[in-house]
């Protein structure tokens, strides 16, 4: 599970179905099964994260697995090792798949090309992000109870958001009428080319207008090579607003994959509000994460898992 | 004595194209003939075979003094003879950087001693290629280089330029530059375009390459020194050489095999993509082969920049630039750019000796008298390309596995025979 990009559209609803027993599942009040019982997997966060990582902790000991965790603060990585040795080493331990987060694109692919194990990217780069775009995708499906023939607005530093890319693919492929919008440097034209279709401008009020759905990202100081915009510039051309949030149709879903900057890309008012589906998201993360490990490492058949039958007694 | 008998001799410069012999003696050629026959002379069989002139490469990088483990002047010298060359030109950005004539001796002497063909350094342009202040660029050609740049590296400030321009003109000596505009490059792993996008790797535009071209003509034009561009991987460079052509400028360029053989659409996440200039796009690809056709582009050079397999098998973005090319260059000319017919055999051959030579201000023939440094391919032969057996000690090559039609045969360097297929 690399990216969205070589997904098919059967896949991608296919993972979505999958989902749909495990969000349930989040509501019990004992989170424990036993299908991923005996295996282990290794979830190794080459950059610093928190909630992506909890996430697929968490997802994997609620299915009964046992995780081996390395964090690139505390990793051989700063005395030099590369990073090839670092995920073959992981591998000698035996885990039955690993969990990749790696500031490089392509990192995953590279270490998945070399492993004999499932690799499942949880973020390389500014390239993708898959598990985001289906936890972003399953919660539009809840809210609006489809994706195909939405117009859904993403809307920031598009590029150097993996979150846009692998939604831009999963939208696009789900049939979704994707706009993007963004200040000009962060939104160059070449992104017309990812998939077909995309709506590229640079005016907040035309991507808003008739949106049924808007993902607002993060603006990533942390990856941004070029001069960057004032802070009350980005604020005052694209920070979504209630009164902006108007243009948009009623009830017009607004999504933020985190950690948000409060009072930077988004008002307050619009990420506590009610059209906000920020927590729903993260529940979902959990939901989608256990469904794809499931999947992966339980070697699991097309039928859907039965998490009533195979919980465990908590204490297991 | 060698006598080369039963062979194709095809030489751009003498606009030789005929069944001929070629008898050397020594390390001269001595003389050109049918039928030709010379008591006690060993004989070449080059039957079906073709015999050119010796095949000059402009650009590469062998790796000694100071990083050995990737290449030697040896192995580096033995992977050129199976590509063919007689002569390679060796960038100045070893360890130390080549800037002083007791480096080029070094290099000099390891060549004479080990070297499979001739090796001719490439002095730097500014001491440590840092671009502050000239090199010892007199001391160096009076030690035996026959260039400078600063490859690697852009020289950003137009004044040096200038001065690097004036200096070398008066020394006789070409002045290559390696053109980029460090603020526009910023980082970047690949051209930038719709597949930097797609890849989510940070993007290069052509313009970090043109507008550098752009500011050395201008120089060029203010200096009237010879200039030639390294690696030119763009339109719009090749629009300002050809304005400078035009100019009556002695402005000249090369052009790799990778950049007429691949695209940025064929990146991956695989370092044996990722080399400086990166891979361009379909339009620059095509019109690189358009300036290769009409004369704009001077000459076909390798850039071979080995790297040892460790350095190479990290993560895309923080992989060094560069792949080898020695061995793969002129069958990727036969098969890309010849087969296809968008070149004569005799432009490709033009691209890899009298092209390079000039660019030298040196002639490169078949006529008595000459150098006897030969080149004698086959256009047929069908052969894979296995970089595990190289002679190199690197195999950064996206070319690992690919077949060809055509290959040098046998390398004739001072003539002995350097290298035989």
């Amino acid at each position: 599970m690399l990216g969205i990009e070589t997904l098919s559209s059967e896949q991608i609803a296919f993972i979505l179905d999958q989902s749909k027993p495990f969000q349930e599942f989040q509501r019990h009040p004992l989170k424990k099964l036993a299908t991923l019982r005996g295996k282990t997997v290794a979830v190794a966060f080459f950059e610093p994260s928190t909630r992506t990582r909890i996430s697929f902790t968490t997802a994997a000991s609620r299915l009964g697995a046992d995780t081996m965790a390395l964090q690139a603060e505390s990793s051989s990585l700063k005395k030099g090792e590369s990073l090839i040795d670092t995920v073959r080493t992981l591998e000698a331990m035996r885990p039955d798949g690993i969990v990749i987060r790696h500031s490089s694109s392509g990192a995953p692919e590279f270490v998945a090309e070399r492993l004999e194990i499932p690799v499942l990217n949880a973020g390389d780069g500014t390239h993708e992000h898959p598990t985001q775009a289906l936890l972003d995708a399953l919660t539009i499906r809840d809210r609006k109870g489809k994706l195909e023939g939405l117009n859904v607005t993403i809307l920031g530093d598009i590029l150097h958001s993996r979150v846009a890319r692998s939604n831009i693919n999963l939208l696009s492929k789900m049939g979704a009428r994707v706009t993007l919008c963004g200040p000009a440097m962060w939104l160059p034209r070449d992104l017309a080319f990812l998939a077909p279709n995309l709506r590229l401008t640079h005016r907040i009020e035309e991507a808003l207008e008739g949106a049924e759905v808007v993902m607002v990202l993060r603006v990533q100081t942390e990856r941004i090579h070029e001069p960057s915009l004032a802070p009350d510039e980005y604020i005052a051309g694209y920070q979504l607003t209630p009164a902006r949030l108007q243009l948009a149709r009623p009830g017009a879903l607004v999504l933020h994959p985190g950690p948000i900057v409060r009072g930077l890309e988004i008002d307050s008012a619009v990420a506590d509000g009610p059209q906000s589906g920020v927590l729903e998201q993260v529940t979902n993360g959990l939901a989608v994460r256990m469904a794809l490990l499931y999947h992966l490492i339980g070697g699991a058949s097309a039928d859907a898992p039965h998490p009533a039958k195979d919980r465990t007694n908590a204490s297991d | 004595m060698l006598l080369i008998k039963n062979g194709r001799v095809l030489d751009p410069a003498t606009k030789t194209d005929a069944a001929l012999d070629v008898l050397l003696d020594g390390d001269r050629i001595s003389k050109i003939g049918a039928n030709l026959a010379a008591q006690g002379a060993e004989i070449f069989d080059a039957k079906g075979l073709i015999v050119a002139p010796g095949f000059i490469d402009l650009h590469c990088h062998l790796r000694e003094p100071g990083q050995e483990m990737s290449e030697t002047i040896e192995t580096g010298t033995r992977s050129a003879a199976r590509g063919g060359f007689t002569a390679v030109c060796c960038m100045p950005n070893t360890q130390p950087v080549n800037d002083n004539a007791s480096v080029t001796r070094g290099i000099v002497e390891r060549a004479t001693a080990a070297g499979a063909v001739r090796v001719w350094p490439i002095g730097a342009a500014s001491m440590g290629s840092k671009g502050e202040a000239l090199a010892e660029i007199s001391a160096m050609k009076a030690a035996g280089i026959v260039a400078v740049s600063d490859d690697g590296k852009p020289i950003a400030n137009a004044r040096l330029m200038r001065q690097v321009m004036e200096y070398c003109n008066s020394l006789g000596l070409p002045v290559i530059d390696h053109c980029e505009d460090p603020s526009l490059f910023a980082g970047g792993v690949m051209r930038e375009g719709p597949h930097s996008l797609r890849l989510g790797l940070q993007g290069i535009p052509a313009q970090s390459e043109s507008i550098c071209v752009g500011r050395d003509v201008e120089v060029a034009m203010l200096t009237e020194a010879r200039l030639h561009i390294a690696h030119m991987s763009t339109r719009g460079s090749l629009a300002y050489v050809r304005v400078a052509k035009k100019q009556g400028l002695r402005v000249t360029c090369e052009v790799t095999p990778h950049h007429f053989t691949l695209t940025d659409e064929d990146v991956r996440y695989d370092s044996h993509y990722k080399m400086n200039p990166p891979l361009a796009s379909r339009a620059d690809r095509d019109a690189l082969i358009g300036g290769l056709a009409d004369g704009s582009v001077d000459a076909i050079a390798t850039d071979h920049a080995p790297h040892h397999a460790a350095s190479k098998d990290v993560e895309f973005d923080r992989a060094p630039f560069g792949i080898t090319g020695f061995e793969t260059a002129f069958p990727l000319g036969l098969t890309v750019l010849v087969d296809s017919g968008k070149l004569s055999l005799t432009r490709l051959i033009e691209l890899f000796t009298t092209g390079p030579a000039g660019v030298l201000g040196i002639e490169r023939k078949i006529a008595p008298g000459e150098p006897a440094d030969l080149t004698i391919f086959s256009t047929s032969h069908e052969w894979i390309f296995r970089a595990a057996e190289s002679p190199s000690k690197s195999q950064n090559s996206p070319f690992d596995g690919r077949g060809f039609r055509g290959a040098a045969m046998a390398t004739i360097v001072a003539g002995r025979v350097a290298f035989r297929r």
